[in-house]
């Protein structure tokens, strides 16, 4: 038992809990935005994929941190926009799409990848963002030491620019004419259209603007949590996300939430492992998140209110 | 009423492939003034407002609002114009607020707050002024229909809608709520307003229009002022012929074709059946009556073969018959007209040669060795088309293009054609026009002639006093003793429905015996 209490009040749980959530908290956003207008897009795992590769690949040539994140975003952007003409245009099953572009974009990351790094036992790295206890030395020797120093001031500024972007989104959906016309097209896009708002925009914006927040959340993996590339990275994170839009009832607040949770449970798992290594086989333990996220989403997504239009495309002139 | 025209259409035409659903239509609306758009289902009234409103663009031919072109194709101009539509199916979203609703496309799409506070108020003011009262925090889901009717026209009302069309608003709404709605259109049209009301029941149009234009087959059949004319009329130039109900041969009654002992079925979020027992004769119309709700959907599922009964004896031809399997019901010559067309009666998105053929797909006549001779199909729906007199499509294009009366004309033609001995039809005229509602009951009654044994579950009294040979109500899923049609007057099938059979009995005395 003593060893539970140690595992809890250490800072590193709690730090490690807000590094994993991180790229849980962009990828999931970004999933739901693009539900709440109607559109699954199931390309989150290649996105994150590609993202990763990409914001790499721009910093090892040299280029800065941020330029490496905003050539990411670009780059999801660009597979939203084909998922988009794909789903939205042509109307096409959102499911098969979403799979081949994840298909895609992961295949073609790993490409250009293996085409511009030489292969080596040692992956190559870079210099990843730094904690902000390094960034802002002044302000973080004032908890030096203490519990919140080691959990706050250890995390990068990406992972405070993904809890800000989960109220951001959450304020926009709520509050906002904006919101209100990306959740009327995925309710009903027939009765957004005949109060003219064109759900065929409004679904290309989200889309293309949850994946570029998916592919900000791979890049975190090679840019902050990690300095290297290596295929196989994303490790399913995508697929966790599009569950977490469920458990969180397309609301980014709880999306938020959600995220925190897994991510509990996962740091968690890592430190009980050390501890009971010698009784329980570590594979129970990998298990654990995934199973406590499957009973959450039983009992979070009963009450759910699905998108009425999700994976429904829209047609005009048909009901 | 000012003479000056706020609306005018111009020789509107539209075809969607080889089918022309509006040709060279004009029309021209006043202020103040409240018109009627008189047609058949099929005739292309709804087309003509989806044109007005800027959902399809016309082929040929102009709208203007106030003597200024309305670009085609643009809701939003129509909108800015003043231009507001009520459809037929809501567009709603029910998971969202009433406010949420109506104020969606209200404001600047960048704005960065949203001005609720003021939405509210200019809501509730309009729903004051109308008399439309509704929650403005209310879940749309969570209201009823005549609630989300009001919420439909609040919205046209809140984007400052000068111009009001109304698809078919009563086609929903029970009698009362269709009243209401009616003392609300004509205080709105006494406050300036313009409507246009699209419908094809007669009694509302007489009551509430001022004018009324009549469309036939896509063009317009006839112009009248409601003061000028009346319901006969204006129904010959609805249908281009007088409306008859259909004359009754006498029966002559065969063998018993079907009969049921003790049925007990639960329901399905419907009422369930308790201990129903009834017989149905060859060359005979056995109509089933009652208020919505007392265990007609249940029955139907049986005799359709989608519920099992839990306890009770079904015999066809004088065999036993086990049911419970629509493929068993359809093998057994039982053809069914499902209540609820759209839903148990026709896939939507498939097309109108699949609907066709769906029920009979194992017949070596539509498929050999598991694949489908789609040649067949096709040339069966077309036979369906012609004998049935079924428009607005070809057999390959979906059957969700046709209008309710001629899927409906569909459906009794593929169960029609291959002469069933036993035919249940639950509701089969509900929202169908004038015109369709006539094929119907001659289709019917053209049965009953060839010896073919039928039950009708209807809730129209006229149409089962002017169809049915004997009459059986269903109160609280028990089904009466059968009373004759002839014997039937409104009294005596009011104390069916209400459950009186006692004095309903002794109001038929001695009928009684002679009929069961």
């Amino acid at each position: 038992m003593t060893e539970l209490t140690d595992i809890l009040s250490a800072a590193g749980l709690w730090a490690a809990m807000l590094r994993i959530a991180t790229p849980l908290i962009f990828g999931t956003l970004g999933a739901l935005i693009g539900e709440r207008a109607g559109v699954l897009n199931l390309g989150i795992e290649g996105i994150m994929t590609f993202g990763a590769v990409t914001g790499w690949l721009v910093v090892f040539n040299g280029a800065d941190l941020w330029v490496g994140v905003l050539a990411a975003a670009l780059a999801g952007m660009a597979f939203g926009l084909l998922h988009a003409l794909m789903t939205v245009t042509l109307g096409l099953s959102q499911h098969v799409t979403g799979l081949g572009i994840t298909l895609f974009a992961s295949s073609l990351g790993y490409f250009i990848f293996r085409l511009t790094t030489p292969a080596a036992s040692t992956p190559p790295t870079i210099t990843p963002f730094q904690p902000l206890s390094s960034a802002m030395p002044g302000i973080a020797s004032l908890f030096d030491g203490g519990f919140w120093g080691a959990v706050v001031f250890s995390q990068t500024t990406l992972t405070f620019a993904a809890i800000a972007m989960a109220g951001l989104l959450a304020y926009i959906i709520r509050a906002t004419p904006l919101g209100l016309a990306i959740r009327m097209s995925g309710e009903n896009p027939h009765a957004a259209e005949a109060q003219g708002i064109n759900p065929v925009v409004i679904r290309y914006g989200t889309v293309m603007i949850g994946s570029a927040l998916m592919a900000i959340g791979g890049a975190f993996l090679t840019l902050s949590a990690f300095n290297s590339f290596f295929p196989g990275m994303v490790q399913g994170r995508g697929w966790i996300c599009i569950a977490l839009v469920v458990f969180a009832t397309w609301r980014p607040e709880r999306a938020l939430f959600g995220a925190l949770l897994f991510a509990f449970f996962d740091a968690f798992q890592l430190r009980l492992q050390a501890v009971l290594a010698d009784s329980v086989p570590y594979q129970l333990f990998l298990m654990v998140p995934y199973l406590i996220s499957i009973l959450a989403l039983i009992v979070m997504a009963r009450q759910a209110r699905v998108p009425q239009a999700l994976m429904q495309p829209y047609r005009r002139g048909e009901r | 009423m000012s003479s000056r025209p706020i609306l005018k259409l111009s020789r509107i035409t539209k075809r969607f492939g080889a089918v022309i659903a509006n040709d060279d239509v004009s029309i021209s609306l006043a202020q103040g003034e409240i018109l009627a758009l008189l047609g058949e289902n099929g005739a292309g009234k709804t087309t003509l407002m989806n044109i007005l409103f800027g959902h399809y663009a016309p082929d040929e031919g102009t709208v203007s609002v106030d003597g200024a072109l309305l670009p085609p194709g643009q809701p939003l101009a129509a909108i800015r114009a003043g231009v507001g539509m009520v459809h037929q199916h809501f567009s709603l979203a029910p998971n969202l607020t009433v406010l949420e609703n109506v104020m969606t496309g209200t404001e600047p799409l960048w704005s960065f707050r949203s001005a609720r506070t003021g939405g509210r108020r200019k809501l509730v003011a309009l729903s004051e002024r109308f008399g439309l009262i509704v929650d403005p925090d209310a879940r749309v889901g969570d209201l009823s229909v005549g609630e989300r009717q009001r919420v439909e026209i609040l919205k046209a009302l809140y984007n400052d809608a000068r111009i009001l069309i109304l698809d078919e608003p009563t086609a929903v709404l029970t009698r009362q709520e269709a009243e209401r709605l009616f003392a609300v259109l004509r205080q709105m049209a006494r406050q300036g307003l313009s409507l246009v009301l699209i419908s094809h029941k007669l009694d509302e149009v007489m009551t509430t229009a001022d004018r009324v234009v009549v469309l036939r087959g896509g063009k317009v059949a006839a112009e009248r002022m409601t003061a000028d004319t009346d319901k006969a009329e204006l129904a010959e130039l609805m249908v281009g012929r007088r409306v008859t109900r259909p004359a009754r041969a006498a029966a002559k009654r065969g063998a018993i074709a079907f009969e049921a002992a003790g049925l007990c079925a639960a329901g399905a979020g419907a009422a369930p059946l308790d201990t129903v027992s009834f017989r149905l004769y060859e060359g005979e119309i056995l109509a089933i009556i009652g208020v919505s709700g007392n265990g007609q959907t249940t029955l139907a599922d049986v005799m359709f073969g989608t519920r099992k009964p839990d306890a009770g004896d079904l015999l066809l031809h004088g065999r036993p018959f086990e049911g419970g399997s629509v493929w068993a019901v359809h093998e057994a010559g039982i053809g069914r007209i499902p209540e609820d067309r759209n839903r148990e009666g026709v896939v939507g998105d498939m097309t109108i040669w699949e609907n066709a053929v769906l029920e009979r797909i194992r017949s070596p006549r539509f498929s050999r060795r598991g694949i489908v001779d789609r040649a067949a199909g096709i040339a069966f729906a077309e036979q369906i088309m012609a004998e049935f007199d079924v428009r607005g499509g070809t057999p390959t294009r979906r059957i969700r293009a046709l209008s309710g009366g001629n899927v409906q004309k569909l459906i009794l033609g593929r169960n029609l054609l291959d002469n069933p001995r036993i035919i249940v039809a639950a509701q089969p005229t509900r929202g169908l026009d004038e015109g369709a509602v006539v094929a119907v009951h001659d289709r019917l009654l053209e049965a009953r002639q060839r010896g073919a044994a039928l039950m009708l579950i209807s809730e129209d009294l006229d149409e089962v006093i002017g169809l049915a040979d004997r009459v059986q109500a269903i109160v609280k899923g028990r089904l009466s003793p059968p009373v004759p049609a002839d014997r039937a007057d409104p009294r005596l099938l009011g104390l069916m429905m209400a459950g009186d059979w006692q004095r309903a009995g002794d109001i038929s005395a001695g009928e009684m015996a002679h009929a069961s």
